[in-house]
């Protein structure tokens, strides 16, 4: 073996064997051969997700449809929030990486500054991932089905004829004191004068949600907002079967549970949802523990003792991975 | 063949410490990368939000566009941020390539027995 002698290896780098394969560290390889078996979990889940979506015979919700809710807003924003939670966890990896290149120059304080940021931004997209959890588990303001079948005229001008059974959505604020009325009639009491709906919350802030229009379609294509008289047709020819929110088992049982959810036309669509964003946030949370232990490693001075900084490089590889797999879900959740 | 396990101009993680100039050359590339990370999620967004999904070739291509561009995104991100592109080339092939004869392998089964599948929920509905 004529190179044999090319290069003098200094002792500390060898790996047990005397040698240094790919000439990297062994915790470092270690970390791609783990983050490689990580990647293929997260590949396997959203290729299941592709598999039941080509099987699904009902319609497929629409990413910007589901996800236009803003916190404390009304009104549709559609993929803002989630463009936001994007944009938060790349930053993220961008002070990451600057942390990796102020290790490379032994450049402590600014080690420690990067990833304060970087742990900060892991912070502010799990608050973030948690709203949007909570919002969908709310739900945008529920269903009710038909009674009877009923023909009204589509916005566009042309007669819709709706089976008995057919699912009209509520908006938010008006679905929310619905959910409440069938809880509670007294306290969140229902009047209808004049053709005009009113949901009233009483207590010490009163306040009250008006019915201003209905959805059809809600969440998929066609989705129709239906106002005017159409709209109180729609209305009075509801049955009482009201559905809200996502499918918790143990929450919806009022209603008939499950099968009732808001979402239920597509389970297989929130099922989906909430293990592979719940898988990636878990991921997300680990990355932020680690990234405080190191921290604190860095803040101790163990790095300026080993004479280099490689757990914040191998950190950082984790770190990245989190929002390298946040690349495939966002586009294969909301955008396609 | 060619030696990989020998240390060759201090590359080793371990050793490689970087000057002044080296970082200021490194940080302008991160932020390169960084401009055109969020440009391309800016161009993503704006075309989910400006077009619906349809069963016509526009929305085909689009399809094909998010993905593209979602693959280039990622590419960045392996590549520069994780600096596997810095890597041995070995070591860029040994994580690579393995992944994508698997996923390459899982989409086709996954789509094909799928749409079989689909096709036979309609037929039996």
């Amino acid at each position: 073996m004529s190179g044999e002698a090319k290069a003098a290896i200094s002792k500390d780098v060898l790996w047990g064997g005397g040698r240094s394969p790919f000439s990297v560290s062994y915790g470092k390889m270690m970390m791609w051969y783990f983050l490689v078996s990580d990647a293929l979990t997260f590949g396997g889940l959203l290729i299941a997700y592709a598999f039941w979506r080509a099987s699904a015979v009902d319609p497929w919700p629409i990413g910007e449809q589901a996800f236009r809710a803003l916190p404390g807003l009304e009104g549709e924003y559609p993929l803002a929030y989630v463009a936001l939670m994007t944009f938060i966890l790349i930053v993220s990896s961008v002070t990451m990486v600057l942390a990796v290149e102020a290790g490379h120059r032994n450049d402590r304080s600014s080690v420690l500054k990067w990833m304060g940021l970087t742990i900060v931004g892991g912070i502010f997209f799990l608050s973030s991932q948690a709203w949007e959890w909570s919002h969908f588990i709310h739900g945008g303001g529920g269903f009710f089905n038909l009674a009877k079948e009923v023909t009204i005229t589509a916005p566009n001008g042309e007669d819709m004829t709706l089976q008995a059974g057919e699912r009209v959505y509520m908006d938010h604020h008006f679905g929310h004191l619905m959910e409440m009325h069938l809880q509670d009639p007294l306290g969140v009491p229902l009047s209808e004068e004049g053709g005009h709906v009113v949901l009233t919350e009483l207590g010490d802030h009163p306040h009250e949600a008006h019915l201003h229009g209905l959805k059809l379609n809600k969440y998929i294509e066609d989705e129709t907002l239906v106002e005017g008289d159409a709209m109180m047709t729609l209305w009075n020819a509801r049955s009482e079967n009201f559905g809200f929110g996502a499918p918790i088992p143990g929450l919806g049982a009022d209603w008939g549970g499950i099968n009732h959810s808001e979402y239920a036309t597509q389970q297989g669509y929130s099922n989906f949802f909430f293990f592979i964003t719940g898988f990636h946030g878990f991921h997300v949370f680990s990355g932020v523990i680690i990234n405080i232990v190191v921290f604190f490693l860095v803040l101790n001075r163990v790095m300026e003792r080993r004479k280099h900084y490689e757990m914040v490089e191998k950190v950082g590889l984790y770190w990245h991975f989190v929002d390298l797999v946040w690349v495939f879900v966002f586009t294969f959740f909301y955008l396609i | 063949m060619e030696r990989d396990d020998l240390i060759v101009n201090d590359s080793y993680a371990l050793n490689a410490h970087h000057s002044e100039e080296e970082g200021v050359a490194i940080r302008k590339k991160i932020y390169l990368v960084t401009v055109i990370l969020s440009v391309i999620t800016a161009i993503e967004v704006g075309m989910g939000v400006m077009f619906k999904r349809s069963e016509t070739f526009t929305w085909t291509a689009i399809k094909w566009t998010f993905i593209v561009l979602t693959l280039c995104k990622a590419g960045y991100i392996v590549m520069s941020f994780m600096h596997l592109g810095d890597e041995r080339k070995n070591l860029r092939n040994a994580v690579i390539l393995p992944y994508f004869v698997f996923i390459l392998y899982l989409i086709f089964i996954a789509i094909t027995e799928g749409l079989a599948h689909y096709g036979m929920d309609i037929m039996f509905h």
